[in-house]
């Protein structure tokens, strides 16, 4: 793995020494992981959702309840003192 | 102690003005003062005199008013330090609140703190904490398992009445059972994860830890059901927990993968579950072998996908919303996500992320095939009784091998249920956990009911002083 280069991916910062003890320990996590390469998976599906919903939406209304109570604008503290 | 009883029982007294709210609230308090300092299952605890303000005030309207509990750290509680766990939330304060946390709030149940847990659910020990690892209440030399090691071990040293978890790969069960307590996984879209921090979007699950399998079921019984604010929250129909408890388990056909009985199963453990197994052949349930040959890459395919989200989900924390910046991560944490990223990044993402995602299908038509022939399957919780301080933490590997049996059913999605089955020869608890199909939890919760009506580990506790 090229530790340098998915610290940056990952927007990770790490030292030098910081990665190369994490390549140590990364490695040995992959070796564990690598034996999913021994499994046939060709022609299975993909899952990413387990209970089938698809397409989830809601009535395109507003929800009072959540309104921010200033005209739909954030309070925020004053900055300038009067 | 009256938080050695079950809630019913506390919500009857509470109904017959037996005893007050302000009773069991000070029993709690003076019991976290005691023993929070040996055991450090908290992060954040509410104001004692705004705990006992709320027990003076609150209404009766049902069995959870009045009934202190504690909350693992991941759920968003409005106006109150929330942190995951990790210094990266060192100084976060919710602007909302997480929907099972208001409608734990909303039923009059009241909010002790804000628990110890592994920094974003990563780990199976509660040493990956920014918090100082919580200690096992059974044996402070040990950990009380985790993520959620702190709800568990409160629990388990009766700082509380129930707690609600979070269990993305056995992060309920896994205390429970090393802290002798009962947890329920539920499936996934059961309860809302509407202001749960996520770790692993499509694994994490929200549910009750607390002493009984009776206790969960009330629990859920108010915590259950679609939220709009979750769209992954399931639109079925929830069940009846509670009511449907006592039918036992006649008839019932449970099978025992032989895969969770072999190699690697530390022998006491497995000893334990097979006298468990004869206990409900005993209840006139029938026992059976069964086989889940893709559980072997149960592993690979939990430490390749949750990662993977993980990565993605952590993004957010960059230093411009929550303050803190990405340096403040744990080096468990950073392994986490330069895994997932890897395994996500261009080249790879079809031998590990792709492939990963292939092999969850098969599990999920393992369990098919199972669940075809028998109701429900049990197998112990974790490998070995609860380890010492240190030895998970300074090995990745065990680390991520602890959770063995577990992560295979947020892998399908399927309800699981941890409860304790004895202990070893040295006092320390052993959990057991029955797996059932896709929102099977009345299934599970009778059967844990049943179990718990014809042995007393549940009621056993740690001699603390």
């Amino acid at each position: 793995m090229d530790v340098k280069h998915v610290a940056k991916l990952a927007n990770l910062p790490l030292t030098d020494v910081e990665l190369k003890k994490l390549e140590k320990d990364l490695e040995n996590v992959l070796e564990l992981v690598d034996h999913i390469q021994d499994l046939d998976t060709s022609n299975i599906e993909t899952t990413s959702q387990v209970t089938g919903l698809t397409n989830i939406t809601r009535p395109d209304k507003i929800d009072t309840s959540r309104l921010t109570p200033h005209d739909g604008f954030f309070k925020v503290k004053s900055i300038f003192s009067s | 102690m009256l938080t050695d009883e079950s809630i019913a029982s506390l919500a009857g007294k509470l109904k017959s003005k037996d005893i007050s709210p302000v009773d069991i609230a000070k029993q709690c308090l003076e019991q976290i003062e005691k023993l929070n300092p040996t055991i450090n299952a908290f992060i954040t605890k509410v104001d004692s005199k705004a705990v006992l303000d709320q027990a003076k005030k609150v209404k009766l309207t049902t069995p959870l008013s009045g009934i202190p509990y504690v909350l693992k750290d991941a759920y968003l509680t409005k106006d109150l330090h929330t942190t995951a766990g990790s210094n990266v939330l060192s100084n976060y304060i919710p602007e909302y609140e997480a929907t099972v946390v208001h409608k734990v709030n909303s039923a009059g149940a009241i909010l002790l703190g804000k628990m110890n847990m592994d920094a974003w659910g990563h780990g199976g020990s509660t040493e990956n904490t920014d918090y100082g690892p919580t200690k096992n209440p059974w044996d402070i030399t040990r950990v009380p398992g985790g993520s959620g090691g702190g709800p568990a071990a409160a629990i388990g040293a009766r700082m509380c009445s129930f707690a609600i978890g979070e269990d993305t790969g056995g992060s309920i069960r896994n205390p429970a059972g090393w802290c002798g307590i009962t947890g329920l996984k539920v499936t996934y879209g059961r309860v809302s994860r509407y202001g749960s921090i996520a770790y692993a979007s499509s694994f994490d699950t929200v549910g009750p830890t607390a002493k009984t399998a009776e206790d969960c079921a009330l629990i859920l019984q108010h915590i259950a059901g679609q939220d709009p604010y979750d769209a992954t929250s399931s639109p079925l129909p929830m069940g009846d927990y509670l009511s449907h408890i006592k039918q036992g388990v006649k008839g019932k056909t449970i099978g025992i993968p032989k895969e969770f009985m072999s190699e690697g199963l530390d022998s006491e453990v497995r000893q334990l579950v097979l006298q468990a197994a004869k206990q409900f052949t005993d209840l006139g349930a029938k026992v059976e072998e069964v086989s889940l040959p893709t559980s072997k890459y149960a592993i690979s395919v939990y430490y390749l996908l949750a990662p993977s989200e993980t990565s993605s989900n952590l993004a957010r924390y960059d230093g411009i919303r929550y303050g803190n910046g990405r340096d403040k991560f744990t080096p468990e944490t950073m392994r986490r996500i330069m895994i997932g990223t890897y395994a996500l990044s261009a080249g790879y993402y079809d031998a590990y992320y792709k492939k990963a995602q292939q092999a969850r299908t098969l599990i999920i038509q393992d369990y098919e095939k199972v669940f075809s022939g028998c109701d429900m399957i049990l197998s112990p919780v974790s490998p070995t009784p609860p380890t010492k301080l240190g030895e998970l933490i300074s090995d990745p590997v065990k680390n991520m091998l602890a959770d063995i049996y577990t992560v295979t059913t947020n892998t399908a999605g399927i309800p699981a249920l941890a409860l304790p089955c004895g202990f070893t020869k040295t006092g320390l608890p052993v959990g057991m956990q029955l797996q059932g199909p896709m929102f099977s939890e009345e299934l599970l919760l009778q059967t844990g009911y049943a179990y718990q009506q014809v042995t007393d580990h549940h009621v056993q506790k740690p001699q603390l002083s």
